[in-house]
């Protein structure tokens, strides 16, 4: 997956704002990746920022 | 052929797998592909056409990846690739490989890590004007990559050839009970030397890179080359069986639980199915109905034609324009919830989302 960025995605439904997501944007499309081990798009994040190849910026 | 002689056969089937259910690929027969039929340019690594079939490619080449009518009798589809642009000299660490992950689950009956390991049997059709030899791969994640190969030959021109290729089980390495890969079934396409220079691995053993796809052709030589595969069946035992085929309804039910997509609807503001409130001016939880349950309970989601939109009573048209999908759940039980930003607008009021065009989809991938 060649990710041109990522950024962290947050939720308030619970009445606490916690990150939730990650929006990443890749060479041909937009993904909406929830932050789930088993999730095949959430663990090529984590390895490729534990690669030190991608960073995840923080949430607006 | 005599009663007694019928019901013996059938027995025998049955001991061998099972009447039906013994296909352990999924859309072995290519006919599904929710994501669209066809993707030109492609590199790197993804599901580009049929559902369930991926293409791991590391710097070999470009491809047009599509569903074919082009099959051999008793078949309407296969998957194809064509090169696009060439790589005559891979690399030491490219590689081209086409596969199927095999949910984890679904293996337990091959009672690999135990004296009683089930042997499996890969039949499918393939044809290329590409001849030679070619390797495919069996390759469990769960036992810290352990592998067999076996090497097969496409041996005339733009012909398709019937293949069936029998693998030993497994008595060491044990397949995890869970929603996991638990095999990679691997068509290998090319290789660099990283991937040929050892000694074919044709029994179990731990994953030694070298040893993957000796001796493989490089079908991304030259942009001539183009692959094609369908009929493809994984079963218990040392005997290939004619293909199982499901109906297309049966087909597409097994795909969903790894990927589905809700529209394209024909009409433009159109609601989903998914239904919620707005919870802050510009959040709202939303909620619907998968068409199955899928793999995992949070899937990725996303929109690739366009942002939907959320539509409330009192609200102003067209509606309010969605810029994100913040978290969701809930699919592993086939009612998923989303939690979304959208443009401002009036709290704690009902909302529906709707499309913006007819084209668009929401997709949910939950693969591999």
């Amino acid at each position: 997956m060649n990710i041109e960025s990522a950024q962290y995605l947050q939720s308030s439904i619970t009445g606490e704002t916690v990150n939730s997501g990650i929006k990443v944007v890749t060479d041909s499309e937009t993904l909406f990746v929830p932050i789930l081990e088993g999730n095949r798009h959430y663990d090529e994040i984590m390895r490729q920022v534990e690669a030190g190849e991608l960073t995840i910026a923080d949430a607006d | 052929m005599s009663r007694a002689r019928e019901f013996a056969d059938l027995a025998g089937s049955a001991d061998a797998g099972g009447l039906t259910g013994r296909n352990l690929i999924i859309n072995g027969a290519m006919q599904v592909a929710a994501r669209g039929t066809s993707t030109s340019g492609a590199t790197g690594s993804g599901y580009f056409s049929t559902d369930r079939w991926q293409i791991a490619n590391s710097s070999l080449g470009t491809w047009t990846v599509s569903k074919s009518t082009t099959a051999p009798d008793g078949f309407s589809n296969s998957f194809k690739m064509d090169c696009t642009t060439a790589d005559a000299s891979p690399a030491a660490g490219d590689f081209l490989i086409f596969r199927q992950h095999v949910e984890a689950q679904n293996l337990q009956h091959l009672k690999f890590g135990t004296s009683s390991a089930q042997s499996l049997t890969l039949s499918f059709w393939v044809r290329s004007n590409k001849t030679g030899t070619y390797i495919a791969e069996l390759l469990q994640p769960d036992a810290s990559n352990r592998h067999i190969n076996k090497a097969y030959t496409i041996s005339s021109t733009d012909t398709w050839e019937y293949k069936t290729i029998t693998f030993a089980g497994d008595t060491s390495g044990v397949i995890n009970n869970d929603n996991g890969t638990g095999f990679q079934v691997n068509w290998w396409l090319g290789a660099g030397s990283n991937f040929t220079g050892g000694t074919l691995q044709t029994s179990w053993g731990a994953v030694t890179s070298a040893n993957r796809a000796v001796g493989n052709v490089n079908l991304a030589d030259t942009i001539s080359n183009d692959w094609y595969i369908t009929g493809v069946q994984l079963e218990v035992g040392d005997t290939a069986t004619p293909f199982e085929h499901r109906s297309f309804g049966e087909e597409l039910a097994l795909c969903q639980r790894y990927y589905q997509k809700m529209g394209p609807f024909g009409t433009s503001d159109y609601p989903f199915g998914i239904s919620g409130y707005v919870y802050t001016a510009t959040q709202s939880a939303l909620g619907g109905t998968l068409n199955i349950p899928m793999r995992i309970d949070s899937p990725t989601v996303s929109m690739p034609e366009g942002n939907m939109r959320i539509r409330h009573s009192g609200g102003t048209t067209p509606g309010y324009d969605i810029s994100a999908i913040n978290s969701v759940s809930g699919a592993l039980s086939g009612s998923v919830r989303l939690d979304v930003t959208h443009t401002s607008t009036t709290a704690n009021t009902v909302c529906v989302m709707t499309n913006v065009s007819s084209s668009y989809t929401l997709r949910f991938d939950a693969e591999l």
